[in-house]
């Protein structure tokens, strides 16, 4: 699905990913760890197409094409998905209409015909009750006034409507209560296909218990310097990050 | 910053002639002889068959104006205008004689089926169920029909041509026609009183609301000509009445002239909502052409709990000189403005509202959000004033700027007089751009550069847009995205 | 069209213009110098005094409120001579300039225990030496270019101080830069000062318009500063012993490097009418600038606070922040203009104004404007003008305080918010003392 190989990255000249190699299966779900400024945010963003960092070697392929030439939304209507850590809010731009906005512009990209209002509608009604998402945050701009695990709980919807291949978590599990991170981590679950990648990033293993990776990668000094099974999670958890920071640099 | 910068990119390559309403109609037309003298007056009266107080009335406005300066104090920078090379009256020659739907001349009723604008009374607005909008067409100099008239008239409202309301109104036209912006007000409104040709003219009897929307849609047509329309309305007491108007012209290489007075009068709990798409032609992308749009509007709550708002979108001409203002004159009265200016190519806009606080407790609201992009200059300019006696008059006003690209310029200027120790004011301002993460997040989500740009400016200027009818808030939202990208479908 | 408008003369432009006529071969300068006060006096003769038609004079109307200009009193008269013994500059927290009628006056100054690093001497000296190069600074470019009162004030300049301040000095104790008035019959006094902060130091500057007695006097002063890179500097003012007809116009012209912070702070409590106004420029990136002030009005008084903040570089940071109380049939005027030059991107600038009106004819005129021509810019602006919340009073009112005291509490909080800012802790003190005592006073 997700094929990553010897990226490097960086910001404003100061290197940020270093060499970074990681593939993700269909199916697979996937955990990132690592301590903080281990590039962790840096590696979703580039992958998703944010500007402002330069890749200055490697590639990125999806499902076997090279999208680091592609804007954001042309990797978008791929089937790359986000969810962020730091969700956006955009004042003035109703919640349905930015849902509708976005899911017919993926459609339209990939010549699909567009959803008509009703059964939309009706699809986030669906996913929003799953989510415990009031219909008054429905009607709200989008993110505006919205609580930190309102907001995480409105990027999972917007997963849950535009069924990605690949979904990216970028540290969903900060700033959550144990409630929020369950109504959360049950949505991610219930997406959970053999044809549909996870990559979750993370700095607890915390999150880990409630959405189980089948992988799990130790992120430092900008790549992956070590790779195991869910038992590494729970070392980590007990030893911290001190051994592979050490090992990286 | 390069998604911004793309956005950039995109708006700056805008085809600007991409305006869609730029088409001239061939049709044969009756002028006056070209420049303005006292014989232009006396010619354009005479036109009207006029009383002979509005002919005087006339006279002296133009008497008055030889005397007057154009004003320089805003933010636009135009060449002289060479006012003896512009002609003051042109009417197309078919009109002449009755009107009814049935007599206009095919050639204007295809304009304005071009434009969008249905002058028929059995349609409604496609796909609005159940509105009807009586539209007053007027082409250059003069109204070439006004629809839903006798069904208006059943419910008492008078809704037609100014120049008919003269000869058939005696009653109202000489006691309230320039009661709000006197003759005197300034150069643009002295000139429009010398000549001003036609425009619609509105009366609402007591205790009635009218029964739809009227509205009143403005062409220039004609070459070096200017149109100084005129535009009154009055709302008698306790009535109700939304009235909307909109302007397009031909893309032609010169600039042209265009101002307009509208007064509008509220007596006691009376309402006025007053709403304006603009559209007239801005000019190309290196500013050759465009309209002048130099229009005085000013809304008087002459009486006690009367109530006017002003709802506009800018869009068009190549300088806007415009402040549609309220005189809170009635006790406990209010007066609102909503605004939404976007300026790209090489527009220049100085707009914005006075409220001038009279009467005891009386209220105001200000919402602008002004949009620069290209190489233009947006400004907003405001007076928000509470004279001596205004006890507990209260304003909120909010300006907002948004900036698209490095070459612009986004202005504002408000002017916050407080006579009166227990006025209550608050003014809040900002300026900003785009933001680099609102844009990454809608673009992550699908949207192209271009789309999250029309969405979050979309965004920006909801709260204005709400105040539009909303037969019309559709229409103003494709209007921005138009004048934002270029996309015309 | 073009009718010829022919000026009519006020009373106060023809005695300006005679005043002119009359000293100008007496006042300090070279003969470059006398060619630049006649191209200033002949800049004002066009404009004339500045009148509402004038933007940036539009609450304040020179042309109809000053009603004659007063003479100059001149060093070595016997009124100058006589006031001399009755100025008390020992102020024992800095080290004070004393400006007398205008006049730089060395022997009431501390200029033998100046630190080092800190030099200073007489403009009068500077101007009949008539160094190009430093005539120059006292009149840069761009920086209220045009400016009625400033061109009169370049024209009429009788002395002033120049102060250097050498790059990495940190003086400890504020320099006071005091213009006093003397006493006698009405006159009028024109001074400007030049300050140039090094790169790296620190400073604070006191400017008290000060006079020997209340009086009705006439003042039109001004500050150049140029700040360096790196550099910190405090600028505190005070206006005060200055009578209900008193005429203060008080300008500062500050260039700013690059890295360095600018404060300035302003009280204004006396005087019949002030204009102050501040053109303030960044020369160089990352630097910040905060403009505040706090206007107490009472009577009649008139007092306009005018600045022109230019972001004229990128990365850099404004904060204006202005304070009025106006009570009796006093106005209060703030006109704040920020400006933000093409390429000056990643600008934040944030302009607050609050006022609070006393009385049933006291006015507020609030003009916060943005010009701004780059778009990776966030600026912002606020203006309210209010009452004092009856919630609060009731509050306190329940609490046990008689209505005068309530009031007076919550005056004192609304001002000193504004005093709050100032890092000089003695200066600050005494800006607080002087609220509540002015609050006290009023009732």
């Amino acid at each position: 699905m997700l094929e990553i190989k010897n990226l490097h990255v960086e910001v404003e000249g100061k290197k940020i990913l270093d060499g970074l190699s990681l593939t993700v299966k269909a199916g697979e779900v996937a955990a990132i760890m690592g301590p903080n400024g281990s590039g962790k945010s840096t590696l979703s963003y580039v992958v998703a197409g944010r500007e402002d960092y330069e890749v200055t070697a490697g590639e990125i392929l999806l499902e076997g094409e090279n999208i680091l030439e592609m804007d954001a939304s042309e990797r978008a209507a791929r089937g790359l998905f986000l969810a962020f850590q730091y969700p956006v809010e955009i004042p003035g731009v109703g919640t349905m209409t930015f849902l509708k906005s976005a899911l017919n512009a993926q459609r339209k990209s990939r010549g699909e015909p567009e959803l008509q209002t009703p059964e939309l509608m009706k699809r986030v009604r669906e996913a929003a009750k799953r989510l415990e998402i009031s219909q008054d945050m429905l009607k709200r701009a989008l993110n505006v006034g919205f609580s930190g695990g309102e907001k995480k709980r409105m990027e999972i919807l917007q997963m849950a409507l535009l069924e990605p291949k690949l979904a990216i978590m970028d540290e969903t599990d900060s700033g959550l209560d144990i409630d929020a991170l369950r109504i959360v981590a049950q949505g991610v679950n219930t997406l959970r296909a053999k044809e549909r990648a996870f990559l979750v990033i993370t700095h607890y293993q915390r999150l880990l218990n409630y959405i189980k990776p089948d992988t799990v990668h130790v992120m430092a000094a900008g790549r992956i310097v070590k790779t195991g099974g869910p038992e590494l999670a729970l070392e980590l958890e007990k030893n911290g990050y001190r051994d592979y920071v050490s090992e990286a640099a | 910053m390069p998604a911004v910068r793309e956005t950039v990119e995109t708006v700056r390559s805008i085809d600007v002639d991409a305006y869609k309403y730029g088409f001239v109609t061939d049709i044969e037309s009756d002028k006056a002889p070209k420049g303005l003298r006292e014989d232009t007056v006396r010619f354009i009266s005479a036109k009207k068959n006029e009383p002979a107080w509005l002919t005087e009335w006339r006279l002296d406005a133009y008497r008055r104006w030889l005397t007057m300066r154009e004003p320089t104090w805003a933010r636009v920078d135009y060449p002289p205008i060479a006012y003896q090379e512009l002609y003051y009256y042109s009417a197309p020659k078919s009109t002449e004689g009755p009107r009814s739907l049935a007599e206009v001349d095919p050639e204007l009723l295809r304009t304005y089926e071009k434009l969008g604008i249905p002058l028929r009374e059995q349609e409604v607005l496609a796909g609005v169920q159940n509105a009807r909008v009586a539209v007053d067409a007027v082409f250059d100099s003069v109204s070439v029909v006004t629809t839903f008239k006798e069904e208006l008239a059943k419910a008492g409202v008078i809704f037609c041509p100014i120049s008919e309301a003269v000869q058939n109104h005696p009653e109202l036209v000489p006691k309230y026609l320039g009661s709000v912006v006197p003759v005197t007000d300034n150069f643009y409104a002295t000139l429009n009183s010398a000549v001003f040709s036609d425009g619609s003219f509105v009366y609402i009897p007591p205790g009635v609301r009218c029964p739809m929307e009227l509205s009143t849609y403005f062409r220039i047509n004609e070459q070096n000509t200017g149109q100084f329309e005129r535009t009154l309305i009055i709302a008698d007491k306790g009535s109700y009445v939304s009235y909307l108007e909109g302007c397009t012209a031909p893309k032609r290489d010169e600039n042209q002239l265009h101002a307009a007075v509208v007064e509008l009068i509220a007596l006691e709990d009376a309402e006025i909502k007053y709403s304006t798409v603009q559209n007239w032609y801005p000019g190309d992308a290196e500013g050759r052409g465009g309209i002048y749009n130099f229009v005085t509007k000013r809304g008087d709550c002459r009486e006690a709990r009367a109530k006017i708002s002003w709802t506009q979108v800018e869009t068009g001409s190549a300088i806007t000189w415009k402040y549609p203002s309220c005189i809170l004159r009635g006790d406990e009265s209010r007066g609102e403005f909503y605004s939404i200016a976007i300026s790209n190519g090489r527009q220049q806009v100085d707009s914005g509202t006075k409220m001038i606080h009279l009467g005891k407790n009386t209220t105001s609201r200000i919402i602008s959000k002004g949009i620069a992009a290209g190489r233009s200059e947006n400004t907003y300019r405001g007076q928000v004033s509470a004279h001596r006696r205004a006890s507990g008059a209260r304003n909120f006003t909010n300006c907002d700027s948004l900036l698209i690209g490095d070459r612009c310029g986004a202005h504002t200027v408000p002017y916050i007089e407080a006579r009166n120790h227990s006025a209550v004011f608050e003014h809040e301002a900002t300026t900003s751009k785009i933001s680099e993460d609102q844009l990454f997040y809608c673009m992550q989500r699908g949207l192209s550069g271009e789309e999250a740009t029309a969405l979050i400016v979309n965004g920006f200027v909801r709260d204005v847009l709400q105040q539009l009818p909303m037969e019309f808030a559709v229409e103003a939202q494709k209007l921005i995205a138009v004048s934002l990208e270029g996309s015309v479908g | 069209m073009s009718t010829e408008i022919t000026q009519i003369r006020t009373p106060a432009e023809k005695a300006l213009i005679s005043l002119y006529t009359s000293e100008k071969d007496r006042l300090p300068g070279n003969d470059a110098v006398k060619a630049l006060r006649t191209e200033a006096f002949a800049e004002f003769e066009r404009s004339g005094l500045p009148h509402r038609r004038i933007e940036s004079w539009h609450y304040t109307d020179l042309r109809s409120q000053l009603r004659d200009a007063a003479p100059l009193f001149t060093a070595g008269s016997s009124e100058f001579e006589d006031s001399l013994r009755h100025v008390q500059p020992k102020i024992p927290e800095g080290y004070a300039l004393v400006l007398l009628d205008g006049v730089f006056v060395p022997e009431l100054s501390d200029l033998d225990d100046l630190p080092e690093g800190v030099s200073v001497c007489s403009l009068a000296d500077v101007l009949a030496k008539g160094d190009a190069a430093l005539v120059e600074r006292l009149a840069p470019k761009g920086l209220g270019t045009g400016d009625p009162a400033l061109s009169l004030n370049a024209a009429l300049m009788q002395g002033g101080v120049v102060v250097d301040v050498a790059p990495g000095t940190e003086v400890a104790k504020p320099l006071i830069l005091l213009s006093v008035m003397s006493a006698g019959a009405l006159h009028a006094a024109y001074h400007r000062s030049l300050v140039r902060i090094g790169a790296g130091a620190k400073l604070t500057l006191f400017e008290i318009v000060d006079a020997v007695e209340i009086g009705s006097n006439q003042q039109n002063g001004a500050v150049v500063i140029e700040v360096g890179d790196g550099a910190e500097v405090e600028h505190l003012t005070r206006i005060s012993r200055q009578g209900a007809d008193a005429v203060i116009i008080n300008s500062v012209l500050a260039s700013l490097g690059a890295n360095c912070q600018y404060d300035g702070f302003a009280l204004i409590a006396d005087g019949g009418l002030v204009r102050r106004q501040i053109f303030l420029r960044f020369n160089g990136e990352h630097s910040t600038a905060g403009i505040r002030g706090l206007s107490l009005l009472s009577g009649k008084r008139h007092a306009d606070t005018t600045l022109v903040v230019d972001h004229a570089m990128p990365h850099c940071t404004s904060r204006e922040y202005f304070k009025h109380i106006v009570a009796d049939e006093a106005t209060g005027v703030y006109q704040g203009k920020v400006i933000v030059r093409p390429h000056a991107q990643k600008t934040d600038g944030a302009m607050k104004s609050r006022a609070l009106l006393l009385s049933d004819s006291a006015s507020m005129f609030n003009k916060p404007e943005l010009e701004i021509f780059a778009d990776d810019v966030v600026c912002g602006h606020g203006a309210t003008v209010a009452q004092l919340d009856e919630d609060q009073l009731f509050y306190l009112r329940s609490r046990g305080l008689p209505r005068g005291e309530a009031e007076q509490l919550l005056l004192e909080a609304f001002a000193a918010e504004a005093v709050e800012k100032v890092r000089n802790e003695g200066a600050r003190e005494r800006l607080l003392t002087y609220v509540s005592d002015w609050l006290a006073a009023r009732k």
